[in-house]
């Protein structure tokens, strides 16, 4: 399906004829897409044909874009007044007795806001979700706020604000910006989105982009100055709103929502690592938090609260309802990782070769805040079983949004002793299983073009050198190179990729590892022996599950976790000679 | 010395009938507070209320005062010192775990009974109840064979891991998961101490002082001299799961003997308990 498919008809109102456009079965619930700046309502088509397999979706031309006509004069046509009668003509035309979900995207937003916190739209909007578009009221009262109580992290949130919107300003100058859209910056304009805020090629934006961006020019010269200087007092929303914050938006500082709670009774917060153009560059990620967001509002209870609870917690805007596969998630850090993403929310795939610990590592997230969770049983160094999971992901599951490689086992004894047998095993789980996670899944996401996040987990011991663990540290120090190489590679593609590296955890690595060169029992003793030690160091997995996702959101590339981990990398910057005597002494076992 | 007479009789001696009538008065004592806890609770409160129903009837010396615990106190959350066992304003809230822990004494016979329950419905809480099952067979299986205790403990600990959970009982004094409880002279006045009657830490002393020489110990800790076999008597057995903020526990006791008959050389004093009821009604209901 695309938006040629769509039923179109003209709604005519105030002296404006605006173009509407429909998808989806309409007896379904009504979801109403409001486009911005300089747009028209083309850039929902990746969107609304998602949304359109589950819900009625409309999409119309705001007057003055696309194919609806303008007002004369435009001066004062523009006004959020006149915008929420279009609004209202537009929803009593498609959904007459049925309160309708509105989706907005900058000035779309913007005006949405408008729609949702007036008196005569009261009951006929289920619920709105907002993305890069606050409300000017809200902006106003924000304002006056720093203005009035000026402390200096206030002053710098208003002088930040204030140099991401230079183009309000050149907006308000008469004429000029008129002759630059219907001239080079019209003509520029598709190869200025593609550079700067990577939205693919192809139809968008459409043919009418000069004359819509003319025209809307008119949307800030009628109602910035005016709102901003006398924002309402009473813009308190009356619908619920999920806000969806991309965060790398060059027009809108985060802080804008700083406080939002105080206006909107009912508000879930999401957050997007990308640019401006989210409809363009995130479908899939906006569309299924749109529809849960709808879903959630369509059966609430008869006291008006949804039926499904939000996940909290500081991650949860983050990764709620992202899907995110770890591996080695049957105990230690994969299974403390794959718990703090559930806890977030997220949808976990967990994989191990133990399939019952995988399967209670699934079951457990659920309990905590997965809306889903799956487990699979897979060995990460064996390539065909990692390439059909990855297929059979991708049909049940989705693409994954935040992929851990995080499978690896312990080899230790000096290097003459290690046979090639276990160079070779140490060598297929910790580094081959990286590398199998990274091309199968780290392919399907950069085939998407939407994003995602690859985590790897190395080790100190990857920037330590050992005696006492030559085959495990080189397997690790292979990792963090890769993953480094990676992140060159993918970081066009907006896919992050970090290294992960921890010093001495307390899991079940240790009694698990391998120690070369030495009988049975001396093998369990120094096994034993280690776990001791680990387990006095009781250094737990949940705090390198935290640096995880701490680094996924702050797209790191290389964090240590634990004291001696974060001091091995310093050294190894400062004083590498310093490691090297380290590495020399036999560990006391 | 109680416990160790022939196996036999066992189950009706009068001392473990004292045993068994002050455990029973305990968890009802449990069940009838958690029944009483709304939104809005206290621990301090909760504690409280357990005091004044067991003094009702007839407790007046405890092994321990009643603690309370809510919420992600329930696995012990940031505890640091001993002082933070103490029940604290801390407020319940709709879905909230709690557990409550009382060890009164009774006509001589000492209690110590945990209950874990939660304010209205919490799945997660319920899974770890239902997990705690396991613990209880394990406990009870490596008794009978004879391991020490050091090593049942571990084995504890390691199904914990597996399970998914941290062992929370490790947080207790001496990180004990179990300890001996015994008779307690009956006087007029026992002062406590820290919350522990000081009639059974007399108790708990001694033993430890005869352990010592002996080569055992009352407490049951993960530690060296806990690397004995079980020793007969009055164990009340404690294993405490955690997760992210949940906790979950029971308390009971165990009795075990000198007995040649595994059967009878390790048994839980009483099966007709809250928990063990509860799990009972799950596998009908399954």
């Amino acid at each position: 399906m695309n938006l040629s498919q769509a039923r179109e008809r003209y709604v005519r109102t105030g002296g404006v004829e605006l173009c509407v456009a429909e998808l989806g079965d309409a007896d379904r619930p009504t979801v109403v897409l409001v486009h911005g700046y300089p747009d028209s309502k083309e850039v929902w088509s990746e969107v609304a044909v998602r949304l359109a397999e589950q819900w009625h979706v409309v999409l119309y031309d705001v007057r003055g874009h696309g194919r609806s006509t303008a007002p004369k004069p435009l001066r004062g046509g523009f006004t959020l007044e006149k915008l929420t009668d279009d609004f209202l003509a537009v929803i009593d035309t498609v959904s007459p007795d049925r309160p309708v979900h509105v989706v907005g995207h900058d000035w779309g937003s913007v005006q949405s806001w408008e729609f949702v916190t007036v008196g005569r739209t009261e009951g006929r909007i289920a619920s709105f979700t907002s993305m890069s578009g606050p409300s000017l009221d809200h902006f106003g009262h924000w304002i006056k706020q720093r203005m009035a109580r000026p402390t200096p992290r206030r002053v710098g949130q208003l002088l930040g604000q204030g140099a991401k919107s230079w183009y309000v300003y050149m907006l308000h100058t008469p004429v000029l910006p008129e002759l630059a859209w219907r001239g080079p910056l019209g003509k520029r304009w598709p190869r200025i989105l593609e550079r700067l805020e990577k939205v693919p090629a192809g139809d968008y934006p459409t043919a009418s982009l000069p004359d819509d961006a003319a025209h809307g020019a008119w949307l800030y010269r009628d109602n910035v100055r005016a709102r901003l200087s006398k924002p309402r007092p009473d813009a308190y929303a009356h619908a619920p709103v999920q806000l969806i914050t991309p965060t790398g938006d060059s027009f809108l500082s985060e802080r804008l929502y700083d406080g939002l709670e105080s206006w909107v009774p009912t508000l879930v917060r999401r957050s997007l690592p990308a640019k401006h153009w989210v409809p363009r560059t995130r479908p899939d990620q906006l569309s299924s938090w749109i529809s849960d967001f709808v879903e959630a509002n369509e059966s609430v209870g008869g006291d008006g609260v949804p039926q499904q609870p939000v996940p909290q917690g500081p991650y949860a805007q983050r990764f709620g309802g992202r899907l995110v596969l770890v591996t080695g998630a049957a105990s230690g850090i994969g299974r403390a990782t794959a718990f703090a993403f559930a806890e977030a929310g997220a949808r976990i795939v967990a994989v191990d070769r133990d399939a019952d610990g995988a399967a209670r590592t699934a079951e457990m997230a659920r309990l905590i805040g997965a809306p889903a969770a799956w487990g699979e049983a897979v060995d990460v160094s064996d390539e065909a079983a990692m390439e059909k999971l990855a297929a059979r992901v991708a049909a049940e599951y989705g693409i994954v949004d935040v992929l851990v490689n995080n499978a690896g086992i312990g080899l230790s004894g000096s290097f003459l002793e290690t046979s090639a047998e276990e160079w070779k095993k140490v060598l297929d789980v910790n580094l081959w299983g990286v590398i199998h996670g990274c091309r199968f899944f780290g392919k399907q996401m950069a085939d998407r073009g939407q994003g995602g996040h690859i985590v790897n987990t190395a080790s100190a011991a990857a920037f330590q050198p050992s005696r006492a663990l030559p085959a495990y540290s080189t397997s690790k120090a292979a990792v963090l190179m890769l993953s480094e190489c990676l992140r060159a590679e993918l970081a066009e593609k907006s896919i992050g990729v970090s290294a992960i590296c921890p010093g001495i955890v307390n899991t079940n690595i240790t009694s698990t590892t391998r120690f070369t060169g030495v009988d049975e029992a001396e093998q369990d003793r120094l096994r034993k022996r280690t776990s001791k030690l680990y387990g006095r160091r009781n250094f737990p997995p949940e705090k390198v599950a935290d640096a995880i996702l701490r680094a996924v959101v702050r797209n790191q590339a290389v964090v240590p976790v634990t004291p001696e981990a974060r001091g091995a990398r310093l050294l190894s910057r400062l004083s590498p000679g310093a490691l090297r005597s380290v590495a020399r002494l036999k560990p006391p076992l | 010395m109680t416990g160790t007479t022939s196996a036999a009789q066992h189950e009706n001696t009068p001392e473990l009938r004292g045993f068994r009538e002050v455990q029973q008065l305990a968890y009802a004592c449990a069940e009838a507070v958690a029944g009483q806890l709304r939104s809005g609770v206290t621990e301090r409160e909760a504690a409280r209320m357990q005091r004044v129903w067991l003094r009702e009837r007839g407790v007046r010396d405890w092994f321990h005062l009643p603690f309370a615990w809510f919420g992600d106190r329930t696995a012990f959350s940031g505890f640091k010192v001993p002082l933070q066992f103490f029940p604290t304003d801390r407020r319940l809230e709709p879905g909230m775990p709690f557990i409550l822990d009382m060890a009164p004494v009774y006509k001589g016979f000492t209690a110590d009974v945990g209950y874990s329950g939660c304010l209205g419905l919490n799945p997660l809480h319920d899974k770890l109840l239902a997990d705690l099952e396991a613990h209880r067979e394990l406990i009870l299986r490596e008794v009978r064979e004879r391991r020490t205790l050091r090593e049942i403990y571990e084995d504890v600990e390691r199904l914990m891991t597996t399970q998914g959970y941290a062992n929370r009982h490790r947080a207790y004094p001496f990180g004990v998961i179990a300890h001996k409880v015994d008779r307690v002279a009956e006087r007029r006045w026992s002062p406590r101490l820290f919350g522990f009657g000081t009639q059974s830490l007399k108790g708990l002393i001694s033993d430890a002082l005869h352990g010592h020489r002996d080569g055992w110990s009352p407490l049951w800790s993960p530690y060296r001299f806990s690397d004995h076999p079980p020793q007969p008597g009055l164990w009340a057995v404690e294993p405490h799961l955690g997760f992210r903020g949940t906790g979950a526990k029971f308390e009971e006791i165990l009795v075990v003997t000198d007995s040649k008959d595994p059967e009878q050389s390790a048994f839980w004093l009483d099966d007709d308990l809250p928990h063990v009821r509860r799990w009972a009604e799950e596998k009908v209901a399954a």
